[in-house]
C-alpha cells in the first residue's frame, strides 16, 4: 500500500517561471555600466592585461564565496534581506535593513544616470547628430564661446543636457528636459517591475541578452575601423610592474565587489523565489564567470573604439600642422602627407627655424592621445559619442549604443528595486489586501519625487556624492558583517547543512575557508585601505566653468562643509543600522528576560519542515 | 612709336607692381584648396582659372556698385604660387592708378560669395579670402525638435503599456475575487454534512472524488 503522497508546501509566494529566468535576472542585476565603463578604464590604467591577475584572484576569494553566501542565504530562507537576517538572529536584522537602504539610495541616482541615456537616445534621431556641431554665436560670426574653446561633444553634455552650474553650492533650477526623461525612466521600471517578478522575469529577456547583441555588433564593426589595433594592443599589453602598487589590489577588489552587486539584498530577494532544492553553488559560480567574462568581452570594443578615436585624433593634429605649414611656406597641396611628415619637418626646422617656432605647431604623440583614460560617464557621453560622429551611419550606432546602455542599467535597476520591494512586502506593516500594482507604483512615484533633486543643474555633482559615497564604503560594511554573521553566529557547520540539504551534495573545503577567514579578511583589508585612501586628502571634486582660467580643462574645487556632512551622513547612514537595530534587540530583550510567561524564540534551520 | 609703346606698357606694368603686391592697401589674399575640394576631379589651375576669377571679381563688383565700369583689366592678380595663393587688387578705371577702397571690395565679395565660390566648384573654406570673413550658415531647424517627438512615441508605448497591465490586473483580481466568494458561499451551505473533510456537495458535483487508497488497491488484482 503506498502512502498518502507529500503535498508540497505552497505557501503563496511568487516563483520563477524556469531556472533560467532566475539564472539571467542575477546576471543582469551584476551586468551593468561598470562592466562597459569601469572595466576597459581600470585595465588601461593598471597595465592592461596585468590587471586580470589582481581581478581574477579577488574573484575567486572575495567575489564568488559572497555570491554563494547571499544566494544560499536567500534561497534557504525564503525571505527579502530584511526577513532573511532577522531569521538568522534579530541582532543581525540590521544587516538587512542596512542593505535596504542602501537600494533606495542607489535606486535614487542610478535611475537619473539613465535619464540621461534616455535623453541621448531620443536626440539620437537627428541628422547631424546634436553633439557633433558647435551652435552659432549671437551675430552668426562664429561659433558659441563656450562650445568652440571646449568640443561641440563636450558642450552638448555639460551645456545642453545637464546645464551644469560652475559650483555645487548653486543649485540652479530644475531642468524640464530632464524631468521629461526621468519620469519616463521612472515609468518605464514600474512598467517592468509592476508586479514584482512576475513582470520583471519576462522583460530581462530583452533587457539581459540585448546588450550582448549589441556589443557583438560592436565589437565587428570596431574592429574594422583604423586604429582599432592600437587601442586593442595597448589596452592588453601587460605591464607587470604596476602589480607592486597595492592601489592596483585595491582597485582590483573593489571593481570585483562593486561589479557583482553584492550587499544590496536584491540577490538575497531574487533567490528567495527559487525552489528550496537548487544548486546554489553551480548558480553561483556561474553568474560570476558570466560577468567577468562580460567585461572582458566589453573591453574589446571599447578599446577598438577608443583606439579610433586617438588614431583619428592624431591624424587631425598632423593634418592641421600641415595645412599650417603649406600655407605659410606656401608650397603645394598634398606635398607633405601625413607618411613623410616628420621627414618635412625636420628639413624646414633646420632651414627656417623661426617660421616653424612662429606657426606654433602642437607636438602630435599618438601615445598620448591613447592615455587619455576616462571612465564613467566622461566615456559613454564625451569619448564614445565623439567616436561615433566619426563612424559612418553615426545615427545607427548612436542608437544602439544607447539602447545597450539604457539595458544595462534597467537590468540593473530590476535588482535595486527588488532589494526594495521585497522586504517591504514581507514587513507586517504593508497589510495583505494591498495590490503589488499599488506598492511598486507608490515606489516608483516617491522615488521619482525625490530624484527630482537631481535635475537640478548641479544635479551631477550630487550623483557623484552618492555614487562615492552611498554606493560605496556601506556595502563593503554591510558585505563584512553578512559573512561575519553566517560564519559566526549562525555558526558555519549549521550552514553548511541547510547547503547540502539544498544541492545536495557536501560543502566543499574552499567555501569553508574562504567564509570563515579569507574572505572577512580581505574585505576588512580592503575597507581600511578604502577609508584611508578617501581620508587621505580632503574630498574634492571637478567643477565645468567656462569662466576658469584653465577652462577647458575642469576646475579643481574642494567641498563645503556642508556638502562634506552630507557625504559622510550617505556613508554613515546604512552603517549605522547595524549597531543600531543590535542595541534595540538587546534592549528588548533585557526587558523581556524579565518577564516570567517568556518564551525563548525557536531555533531555526534551513530544511527543518521535513 | 614702338618704343611709345613699351614705354607706357612698362609705364602701366610698373604702376600694376605698385598697385598690386603683398600687404598693399587695399589688396586681399586668396588661398584656393582645389585638390581638398575635389580629390581626383581636381582641376589645374592656369591662365584660364585666373581669368575666370578676374571675371568673378569683376562681376562682384558690377552687382554691388551696380554701375557697369569695372573692367576684367581692373582686376590685377600677382604673386601667384604654387599653394595656389595669391593677392589682387581692383583698380578704378575712373581714377588713375587708384585702388578701389578696400571695404568696397570686402563688401562686393560678401554679397555674391555663393556665386564666386560656385563657379569654382568651392566652398569657403577651399576657397578663402583672408580678411574677409563668411557669413556662417544658420544650422537647419527642423519644424518640431525631432527629440520631442521620438519622447512622445516612448512615453506613449510605455503609457499604455502600464494601463494595459494594470487592467489585466484588476480583472484577474475580480476574477479571483468572484470565485473565492463562489466557494465561501458553498462551503457555508455545505457545513454540515462532511465526510472525510470533502463537502457532500462539492462531491456531487465533481462526480466523484478519487480516495487515493483505494485506487493504489487496483494495481493488486491481474489484469484480464
Amino acid at each position: 500500500v503506498s502512502a498518502t503522497p507529500e503535498i508540497p508546501k505552497e505557501d503563496g509566494r511568487p516563483k520563477w517561471d524556469n531556472k533560467f529566468q532566475y539564472i539571467l535576472s542575477c546576471i543582469g542585476f551584476a551586468v551593468g555600466l561598470g562592466n562597459v565603463w569601469r572595466f576597459p578604464y581600470l585595465c588601461q590604467i593598471h597595465g592592461g592585461g596585468a590587471f586580470l591577475i589582481p581581478y581574477f584572484i579577488a574573484l575567486l576569494f572575495e567575489g564568488i564565496p559572497l555570491l554563494h553566501l547571499e544566494l544560499a542565504l536567500g534561497q534557504c530562507l525564503r525571505k527579502g534581506s530584511i526577513g532573511a537576517w532577522n531569521t538568522i538572529s534579530p541582532y543581525l536584522g540590521g544587516v538587512g535593513a542596512g542593505s535596504w537602504v542602501v537600494s533606495v539610495l542607489v535606486s535614487l541616482y542610478y535611475n537619473t544616470v539613465l535619464t540621461w541615456v534616455m535623453w541621448y537616445f531620443i536626440n539620437s534621431f537627428q541628422e547631424p547628430l546634436p553633439w557633433s556641431v558647435c551652435p552659432l554665436n549671437q551675430n552668426r560670426t562664429g561659433f558659441n564661446e563656450e562650445c568652440d574653446q571646449s568640443t561641440a561633444v563636450n558642450y552638448f553634455w555639460y551645456r545642453k543636457t545637464l546645464n551644469i552650474t560652475p559650483d555645487i553650492a548653486e543649485s540652479g533650477t530644475l531642468q524640464w528636459w530632464l524631468i521629461l526623461c526621468l519620469a519616463t525612466c521612472w515609468a518605464i521600471v514600474y512598467l517592468c517591475t509592476i508586479r514584482g517578478i512576475e513582470t520583471t522575469g519576462k522583460a530581462i529577456y530583452v533587457t539581459a541578452i540585448f546588450p550582448y547583441l549589441v556589443l557583438t555588433i560592436f565589437l565587428i564593426q570596431g574592429l574594422t575601423l583604423p586604429g582599432a589595433t592600437d587601442g586593442l594592443i595597448y589596452l592588453f599589453t601587460p605591464n607587470l610592474n604596476t602589480l607592486k602598487n597595492p592601489r592596483v589590489w585595491l582597485d582590483a577588489a573593489t571593481q570585483i565587489f562593486f561589479s557583482l552587486s553584492l550587499a544590496f539584498g536584491g540577490l538575497i530577494a531574487f533567490a528567495s523565489y527559487n525552489p528550496t532544492k537548487n544548486d546554489c553553488e553551480k548558480d553561483a559560480v556561474t553568474v560570476a564567470i558570466v560577468n567577468s567574462m562580460t567585461s572582458l568581452y566589453a573591453s574589446i570594443p571599447v578599446f577598438s573604439v577608443l583606439g579610433f578615436k586617438a588614431t583619428t585624433a592624431y591624424w587631425d593634429c598632423l593634418d592641421r600642422n600641415i595645412i599650417s605649414i603649406i600655407n605659410e611656406f606656401d608650397l603645394p597641396e598634398e606635398s607633405i602627407m601625413r607618411q613623410n611628415y616628420t621627414s618635412w619637418i625636420d628639413f624646414l626646422n633646420s632651414s627656417y627655424p623661426e617660421k616653424i617656432a612662429g606657426l606654433r605647431l602642437k607636438s602630435c604623440n599618438l601615445q598620448e592621445f591613447l592615455d587619455q583614460s576616462v571612465s564613467g560617464t566622461g566615456l559613454a557621453f564625451i569619448v564614445f559619442t565623439q567616436a561615433i560622429i566619426l563612424m559612418p551611419g553615426s545615427q545607427a550606432w548612436a542608437i544602439l549604443f544607447f539602447v545597450m546602455l539604457f539595458s544595462l542599467g534597467l537590468s540593473s535597476m530590476f535588482g535595486n528595486i527588488e532589494g526594495v520591494f521585497t522586504p517591504l512586502l514581507e514587513l507586517r506593516i504593508i497589510s495583505k489586501s494591498v495590490p503589488k500594482e499599488l506598492l511598486s507604483g507608490i515606489i516608483c512615484l516617491i522615488s521619482f519625487l525625490i530624484a527630482l533633486c537631481f535635475t537640478l543643474r548641479s544635479g551631477s555633482y550630487w550623483i557623484d556624492i552618492f555614487d562615492r559615497y552611498a554606493g560605496s564604503v556601506p556595502l563593503l560594511v554591510i558585505a563584512f558583517f553578512e559573512v561575519i554573521g553566517v560564519a559566526y553566529i549562525y555558526k558555519i557547520k549549521r550552514f553548511s547543512k541547510d547547503v547540502e540539504g539544498m544541492t545536495g551534495r557536501k560543502l566543499n573545503l574552499y567555501w569553508h575557508i574562504t567564509w570563515k577567514f579569507i574572505s572577512p579578511l580581505l574585505l576588512l583589508i580592503v575597507f581600511m585601505a578604502f577609508v584611508t585612501l578617501q581620508m587621505q586628502k580632503p574630498p574634492s571634486y571637478t567643477a565645468w566653468n567656462p569662466k576658469y582660467e584653465g577652462f577647458p580643462m575642469k576646475e579643481e574645487k574642494v567641498y563645503p562643509p556642508w556638502v562634506q556632512a552630507i557625504c559622510v551622513l550617505l556613508a554613515a547612514l546604512p552603517c549605522v543600522c547595524v549597531p543600531l537595530v543590535a542595541l534595540f534587540h538587546l534592549v528588548k530583550q533585557k526587558r523581556r528576560s524579565k518577564d516570567p510567561s517568556f518564551v525563548p524564540p525557536e531555533v531555526f534551520s534551513c530544511q527543518g519542515d521535513n | 612709336m614702338l618704343r611709345a609703346l613699351l614705354l607706357t606698357l612698362s609705364v602701366v606694368a610698373i604702376a600694376h607692381a605698385e598697385l598690386c603686391k603683398p600687404d598693399a592697401q587695399n589688396a586681399f589674399k586668396v588661398r584656393i584648396s582645389i585638390k581638398t575640394a575635389l580629390g581626383d576631379n581636381a582641376y589645374a589651375w592656369d591662365a584660364n582659372e585666373e581669368y575666370l576669377f578676374k571675371a568673378m571679381v569683376a562681376f562682384a563688383m558690377r552687382r554691388y556698385s551696380s554701375k557697369s565700369t569695372t573692367q576684367i583689366s581692373n582686376v590685377l592678380l600677382c604673386n601667384v604660387t604654387d599653394r595656389v595663393s595669391f593677392w589682387f587688387v581692383v583698380t578704378d578705371s575712373s581714377k588713375n592708378v587708384t585702388t578701389v577702397p578696400g571695404s568696397e571690395v570686402e563688401a562686393a565679395i560678401r554679397m555674391n560669395r555663393n556665386r564666386i565660390n560656385s563657379a569654382f566648384l568651392l566652398n569657403d573654406k577651399t576657397l578663402q579670402f583672408l580678411k574677409i570673413t563668411s557669413t556662417l550658415s544658420p544650422p537647419v531647424e527642423p519644424s518640431a525638435p525631432v527629440w520631442l517627438i521620438v519622447f512622445g512615441v516612448v512615453l506613449c508605448l510605455v503609457v499604455a503599456g502600464i494601463v494595459f497591465l494594470i487592467v489585466s490586473g484588476i480583472q484577474k483580481h475580480k476574477k479571483k475575487n468572484k470565485e473565492s466568494t463562489e466557494r465561501e458561499n458553498l462551503e457555508e451551505k455545505v457545513e454540515v454534512t462532511l465526510e472525510n473533510g470533502i463537502p457532500c456537495e462539492v462531491l456531487d458535483l465533481k462526480a466523484g472524488h478519487i480516495n487515493g487508497v483505494f485506487a493504489a488497491d487496483d494495481e493488486r488484482f491481474t489484469p484480464l
